[in-house]
């Protein structure tokens, strides 16, 4: 009988600070995130979980410490080369293609990762995607709106699509940045549902940033609290929820 | 394509078959003209109007392909071969002016393209013992089709006509493909592209290499359509001309180059009764339409159907969000 | 070696006068992101404002200087912010880079229909005199154009940082956001800065022209020259643009001397690539770091 190999961890944050002048916004975070886990990463405004993403997404370069998807280090890695790493990512603001269909919006999230460009120059139209960019819609119920221009969709909705796009390449681990901000309580019941079912059919692993508890607290299944740069908590949704030092952290803010 | 769009397609080119029969010499090499540019500016148009760079060397690479095909359909190649080296010199160029022009932000590629376009015209008036400099080359040979000679004007004006065919083809065949799509997706949001995986700096490079290809090959139909080249037809100023008939007409519609090339090149017909003036009339023109309409006239014609025939607006309101 | 000396002090006079036209642009640049590919046509045009000053309303040299400058700065500085440049900024840059490449046509033809397409005489600012030093011969006008242009950029550079609306200039290009906020009037120092750019291509007309002649057409080396500078010395800063103009000035001049007359217009032009190639960022700049 041998013990279970622990598997490495798909995103591994390693004493990561960034410093804007004088101000540390990321002071010496190091956390772990395993494959099928929902980690929510929460604190006040200015806690410095922004930027932390920021710094994990490559938009920033972190002043020091480093970071690891799947044991392969992301260091000066683009934004398009971490998306083919197997990363995906939704943004805060609205970040769809306004004026493209819904179809082409989760097609184009796609196409990328299948060939190379010039296979892409002189293969199919849909990179042989659309049934599989149907499957997605379908699983947001969104197909009513297949061919509507994304930009003519509620917030919502485009919140959705989204995701949609953030899940098409088969990612192994979706950042989410503020996924509920803006979102109706019908909408935000049926997202969270959407998320939880995806993560458990295709073991995907989440790292979400969000504002909102509640949705935080049913979403996750680890949370880590964030104040002044630091981490100050880490721990099931229930014990964070009740731990005096965050809710200090909530009401010092 | 839809099928209304085919007909449209199919009505166009029996309209441009049958336009040339029974004009005269002038009108017929007029609209060979027209062709060759479109075929240039369609090329351009791949590079700024889908990928978003300014060249202004455009009418270098047509020197470029130019130049190639006469020295070597001089040197007794067929016509074929040479436009085929033409169209990879230009495209190997492209490359190698714009992958570090690239690295940059901004807009460099205009200043890399410039500074070629100049050093260009340097090396064409200088080297006279290969491009018989500021007098130029002449002679060069019509070429033969499946054993049919294309001397006439009209016949070579139908010659013209095949490759603008081919070339629209592959510039259709282009923005169908997925690369189409990435270059919609650039335009309309390309922070979100690019954590999509696109790169952009791949797809830009090799979308102004592929633009300046479509240079060289209209350069190589130049060369024995008028037979006769030197520098001054490929100077800078003909670059800005180019960019200046995409713009027109309007980037990033397919047809946008066509119609521009067509402006640019009836305008000083036209205009002849202004003389020397069409020049002015006509960059003064271009600087209100980028005012009013940055989409060049094909965009001026949807934003007035749209106006007329309201479809389903992008919905403004949910732009910013909203809070329950 | 005497010879060497005049080649130099030349290069130096000639690139103080292209420093003036790169500054300018980089100004533009910095304050509302305009790359104005006018520029070169921006330092042709007042010089055909002073000879319209003295061989049509028959005025003295330096009067037709001062409507020169009264002129430039209402076209080039502000009906070019408030007809071209203002109405297309919505759009965002590539419109723009397309109008100011059709500005340049316009004022390239409008002089070449309405003056004339011959390279006109224009009078020269200073003595025409030669000075013998140590065997080198030193011109007047060389002289007197490098210290000209050399009074105008280090008077601008005390102006940016010496005087509240000249900081306030500087704010507003670095962050019109933050500048706002902090209460500058951010239109107004976006429109300084183009009738300071207006007036800076007067002065390096005016001191070009005597060399080079007046003719349409300048625009198009002249231009090229700023672009290069510009970007050789590191766009976005007024120190660059100066080291950029007088490298430039000095290249130009001993590639005439020593390699070839045929490509002395190509060796900026290498130069550019060569920058380009290995340090995008320009000689003095520090590479911008990603925006997102």
């Amino acid at each position: 009988m041998t013990a279970p190999i622990p598997s490495a961890p798909v995103l591994s944050v390693r004493a990561m600070s960034k410093q804007f002048g004088g101000i540390r916004a990321v002071n010496n975070v190091s956390f772990d995130v395993h494959k099928g886990e929902i980690l929510g990463l929460i604190g006040p405004n200015g806690s410095g979980k922004s930027t932390l993403f920021n710094c994990i997404l490559g938009q920033l370069r972190p002043t020091s410490g480093h970071c690891e998807i799947a044991g392969r280090s992301t260091d000066g890695v683009r934004p398009a080369d971490l998306s083919l790493m197997g990363v995906g990512r939704t943004f805060q603001q609205l970040s769809v293609f306004p004026r493209m269909t819904v179809l082409d919006n989760v097609i184009l999230a796609g196409q990328e990762h299948e060939g190379t460009i010039l296979t892409r120059l002189f293969g199919r139209p849909d990179a042989g995607l659309t049934d599989k960019a149907k499957q997605l819609i379908e699983f947001f119920r969104l197909t009513p709106y297949l061919q509507t221009e994304a930009g003519a969709l509620s917030y919502g909705q485009q919140k959705l699509v989204d995701a949609a796009m953030a899940f098409m390449a088969g990612p192994q681990i979706v950042l989410l940045d503020e996924p509920a901000g803006g979102v109706n309580l019908t909408m935000l019941a049926h997202l969270k549902e959407r998320l939880v079912t995806y993560n458990r059919e295709h073991g995907t692993t989440f790292v979400v940033i969000e504002h909102n508890m509640e949705f935080v607290m049913s979403l996750c299944t680890r949370i880590i609290v964030l104040a002044q740069g630091e981490i100050i908590a880490e721990g099931r949704p229930e014990d964070i929820r009740a731990n005096p030092l965050v809710i200090d952290a909530y009401l010092g803010g | 394509m839809t099928r209304l769009q085919m007909l449209f397609c199919a009505l166009g080119l029996a309209g441009l078959i049958a336009a040339p029969l029974g004009q005269g010499n002038y009108i017929v090499y007029t609209m060979t003209s027209w062709l060759v540019f479109s075929i240039s500016a369609m090329g351009l148009n791949l590079t700024l109007g889908y990928a978003g760079q300014v060249s202004l060397a455009q009418a270098g690479f047509m020197g470029v392909g130019a130049y190639v095909t006469a020295l070597m359909t001089l040197a007794g190649v067929p016509w074929i071969a040479a436009a085929f080296v033409s169209i990879s010199t230009s495209f190997v160029l492209g490359l190698l002016l714009g992958y570090p022009a690239l690295r940059v932000q901004h807009h460099f590629l205009a200043f890399v393209t410039l500074a070629f376009n100049t050093l260009l015209f340097l090396v064409l008036r200088n080297e006279e013992e290969i491009t018989g400099g500021s007098f130029g080359l002449v002679g060069m040979p019509r070429p033969n089709v499946l054993g049919l000679a294309t001397d006439s004007n009209l016949s070579f004006y139908y010659f013209a006509l095949v490759c603008f065919v081919v070339a629209a083809g592959v510039m259709w065949w282009i923005l169908r493909s997925p690369w189409g799509r990435a270059f919609k997706a650039l335009r309309e949001n390309p922070i979100r592209a690019e954590s999509l995986g696109l790169k952009i700096r791949r797809q830009t490079l090799l979308a102004f290499a592929i633009g300046s290809a479509f240079g060289g090959f209209a350069g190589a139909l130049q060369t024995p359509q008028v037979q006769f080249i030197e520098p001054h037809s490929f100077a800078l100023i003909h670059s800005l001309k180019l960019l200046l008939m995409v713009v027109v007409g309007g980037s990033g519609f397919f047809f946008g180059p066509m119609l521009g090339a067509a402006v640019v090149i009836l305008l000083p017909e036209v205009l002849r009764f202004t003389e020397g003036y069409y020049l002015i009339i006509y960059a003064t023109l271009v600087i209100l339409l980028m005012v009013y309409s940055p989409g060049g006239l094909i965009g001026a014609g949807h934003k007035i159907r749209d106006r007329l025939m309201p479809r389903t607006e992008a919905r403004r309101d949910m732009e910013k969000g909203f809070q329950l | 070696m005497a010879e060497f000396i005049q080649i130099i002090l030349s290069g130096l006079a000639a690139g103080s006068i292209y420093a003036l036209a790169a500054v300018g642009f980089t100004l533009l640049w910095q304050a509302s992101q305009t790359i104005n590919f006018a520029q070169g046509e921006f330092v042709m045009l007042p010089a055909f404002f002073v000879l319209v000053g003295m061989t049509v309303l028959g005025l003295g040299l330096w009067p037709s200087v001062a409507l020169a400058l009264v002129l430039s700065l209402l076209v080039l500085g502000v009906m070019f912010k408030k007809l071209v440049v203002e109405p297309m900024l919505p759009h965002g840059t590539l419109p723009l880079v397309i109008a100011t490449i059709a500005l340049g046509l316009l004022l390239k033809e409008s002089v070449k229909e309405f003056y004339g397409a011959t390279a006109q005489p224009f009078p020269p600012i200073f003595p025409q005199e030669v000075y013998q030093v140590a065997g080198a011969s030193i011109a007047a006008q060389d002289i007197g154009n490098l210290a000209v242009s050399m009074l105008a950029i280090g008077g601008l550079q005390l102006f940016l940082t010496r005087t509240r609306t000249g900081r306030c200039m500087q704010a507003t290009a670095q962050n019109p956001a933050v500048a706002e906020i902090l209460g500058v009037n951010v239109k107004r120092m976006v429109m300084y800065t183009f009738l300071i750019n207006a007036a800076l291509a007067t002065v390096a007309s005016v001191l070009i022209s005597p060399i080079y002649l007046a003719k349409f057409s300048n625009g198009e080396t002249l231009g090229l020259v700023a672009f290069i500078a510009a970007i050789v010395g590191g766009f976005n800063q007024i120190r660059g643009a100066l080291v950029g103009g007088l490298l430039i000035g000095v290249i130009d001049n001993i590639s005439a001397v020593y390699i070839s007359a045929q490509y002395r217009s190509a060796m900026p032009l290498l130069l550019l690539i060569a920058i380009i190639l290995f340090r995008p960022q320009g000689l003095l700049g520090t590479s911008e770091g990603r925006s997102v």
